[in-house]
């Protein structure tokens, strides 16, 4: 079921991984490997889990106490479900990026800083050179490189998600989760995003959960397809959309439902 | 016919207003300007000025709000981001309870109750810890009376809490889930959200909230006057002695003012806690709006 067809290096490795909101079941023996540096896409309807899973990656759902996981998500190789886990220093090895852009109330400079500061001492020019380094790999610095000091919620929606996205990788993490991106986005914004996945990939490991099968189709090396907390099938994005193994897929492809 | 109403409530808030000027307007001949910052208040004598009382107005809200708005900030955020889901209902209705108490129970509890333990343990305790900080220290000095501003500060304190915690509750609860979890998302500790996100992004919210308290600070009368001492002689600046604040006066003084420059000079002091008021309560209601707006809320 999952991707056996490669020799690529591993980041994350799930087995038998099961979620649950209190009693509801969300996640039922999920098995899956995500490759390093490839851009990995969650897609199926509505509730079929593709977010729930993406948002166990950090632990996020750590914060709402009737929410809990089982099994093994391993990340570089250790458990992150381990009671012992360091949650504050595993969100510094995988960012994570929203369905709406969320700037922080404060400058656009300081909106990336944040997080940096969380995890590292830099002097001030160490900090201005990781603020410039992040823009420019957002593809944000040529626009606001002259407006540091204005607040992120000046910017447009799109320049928003970016700053996000730059917000994300300043803190330098392996992992970038990327929780339907370009959904409240118009389509040039969304075309600038997905460019920006493509290049973002050859030194971060994306996960991107999205409703939209042609942008899966578009920036994916791999493609899992969910359906009522089960993973249907997962493999190369070709494979899934050309040759899809098995009826569901098929079917949520072919637009038959979803 | 509701535009009637609506302006008879304006009207009558500038007939309030005219007859406040109108009685005071003795004093406000005799004394001038003088009034606001002369600390003589001597009724023998017929010799007024409003700057004791004035004084403690102001000292003991500052003193309300310098312990109330840390506690409530505390409440706020234990409320919203640290609290089992099971206990946040049980314990803001309990915060909320607190503000329903009449404040002449609040004055009694005040001085039956709260005075003699905070003569006998707390003040103390300050003069021999805060008291011997150079500067700072000056507020703290003087015999442990157990009433006095400082005591009446701690009780306005209590009873503007549950208005500044609720309202900062409120606006935290309105935060984005999306913008926390962003955060938390960096690796930011619950802390860290709280003051850097949460705060900035309710600070208008939260600075209306702390005015609504100051307001109500500013005009408490009852629980006041029982701890305050009513003292109209300005000894120092140690938060020990005791003092007077306008609403305390006014309340104590009414019944034996007998001549007119008397009563107007009491009408005066009104007239000024009546502008401290407003001012405060429209810079509040201002910043409310502007939260509102900036939200797309309507509140």
């Amino acid at each position: 079921m999952h991707g056996s067809q490669t020799d690529q290096e591993t980041q994350i490795v799930l087995r038998g991984f099961n979620f649950y909101y209190g009693k509801y079941h969300a996640l039922r023996n999920i098995n899956l490997d995500i490759y390093k540096r490839k851009v990995t896409a969650f897609i199926g309807p509505s509730g079929c889990g593709k977010s729930t899973l993406l948002r166990t990656m950090n632990r996020m759902y750590d914060l709402y106490p009737e929410q809990r996981a089982e099994g093994e998500l391993l990340l570089g190789g250790t458990n992150i479900l381990d009671r012992g886990m360091d949650i504050n220093s595993l969100r510094a090895r995988v960012g994570m990026v929203f369905q709406k852009p969320t700037p922080f109330p404060m400058s656009i400079f300081d909106n990336i800083a944040f997080g940096v500061k969380l995890h590292e001492r830099l002097t001030r020019v160490q900090m201005e050179e990781r603020v410039e380094w992040s823009l420019r790999k957002a593809a944000l610095w040529t626009e606001v490189s002259d407006k540091l000091h204005q607040s992120g919620m000046s910017l447009s929606g799109g320049q928003q998600q970016r700053l996000c996205i730059a917000r994300g990788i300043a803190v330098k993490p392996e992992v970038l989760l990327l929780d339907e991106p370009t959904s409240a986005l118009d389509p040039i914004s969304t075309m600038r995003i997905e460019e920006l996945v493509s290049e973002l990939k050859d030194e971060f490991t994306i996960v991107i959960v999205t409703h939209n099968m042609q942008q899966a189709a578009r920036i994916s090396d791999y493609t899992a397809y969910m359906y009522l907390g089960e993973l249907i099938e997962y493999g190369h994005t070709d494979d899934i959309f050309i040759k899809p193994k098995d009826k569901r897929t098929e079917d949520y492809i072919t637009g038959r439902f979803g | 016919m509701t535009r009637f109403f609506a302006l008879a409530t304006l009207l009558l808030l500038v007939g309030i207003l005219v007859s406040l000027v109108d009685g005071a307007m003795p004093a406000l001949e005799k004394f001038g300007s003088a009034f606001l910052w002369t600390g003589d208040w001597n009724p023998p004598a017929e010799r007024f000025g409003a700057l004791i009382p004035i004084y403690g107005t102001l000292a003991t809200s500052l003193v309300a709000l310098v312990i109330a708005v840390p506690v409530s900030f505390g409440i706020a955020l234990f409320l919203t981001e640290l609290a089992p889901p099971w206990l946040r209902r049980p314990l803001g209705i309990a915060i909320e309870l607190l503000a329903g108490i009449p404040s002449i129970v609040y004055g009694m509890w005040g001085l039956l109750v709260f005075a003699p333990i905070f003569a006998e343990y707390v003040q103390p305790a300050l003069a021999s810890s805060l008291g011997q900080v150079p500067v700072l220290g000056a507020l703290f000095q003087g015999a442990p009376m157990g009433i006095g501003i400082l005591s009446a500060g701690v009780i306005l304190a209590v009873m503007t809490i549950p208005f500044i915690a609720s309202v900062m509750r409120d606006v935290f609860e309105v935060t984005p889930a999306m913008l926390k979890e962003s955060a938390y998302g960096l690796g930011a500790t619950t802390w860290e959200v709280v003051w850097n996100i949460v705060l900035p992004y309710t600070k208008v919210g939260v600075v209306g909230g702390i005015m609504l308290g100051l307001g109500r600070a500013l005009g408490e009368t009852m629980a006041v006057t029982f701890l305050i001492g009513n003292m109209n002689f300005f000894n120092g600046f140690s938060l020990f002695l005791p003092g007077n604040s306008i609403a305390s006066a006014l309340a104590n003084e009414f019944a034996e003012a007998e001549s007119p420059i008397y009563t107007a000079s009491l009408i005066e002091l009104g007239l000024i806690l009546f502008f401290i008021t407003l001012v405060v309560l429209t810079l509040s209601k201002l910043l409310l709006l502007k939260l509102s707006g900036r939200e797309g809320l309507k509140t």
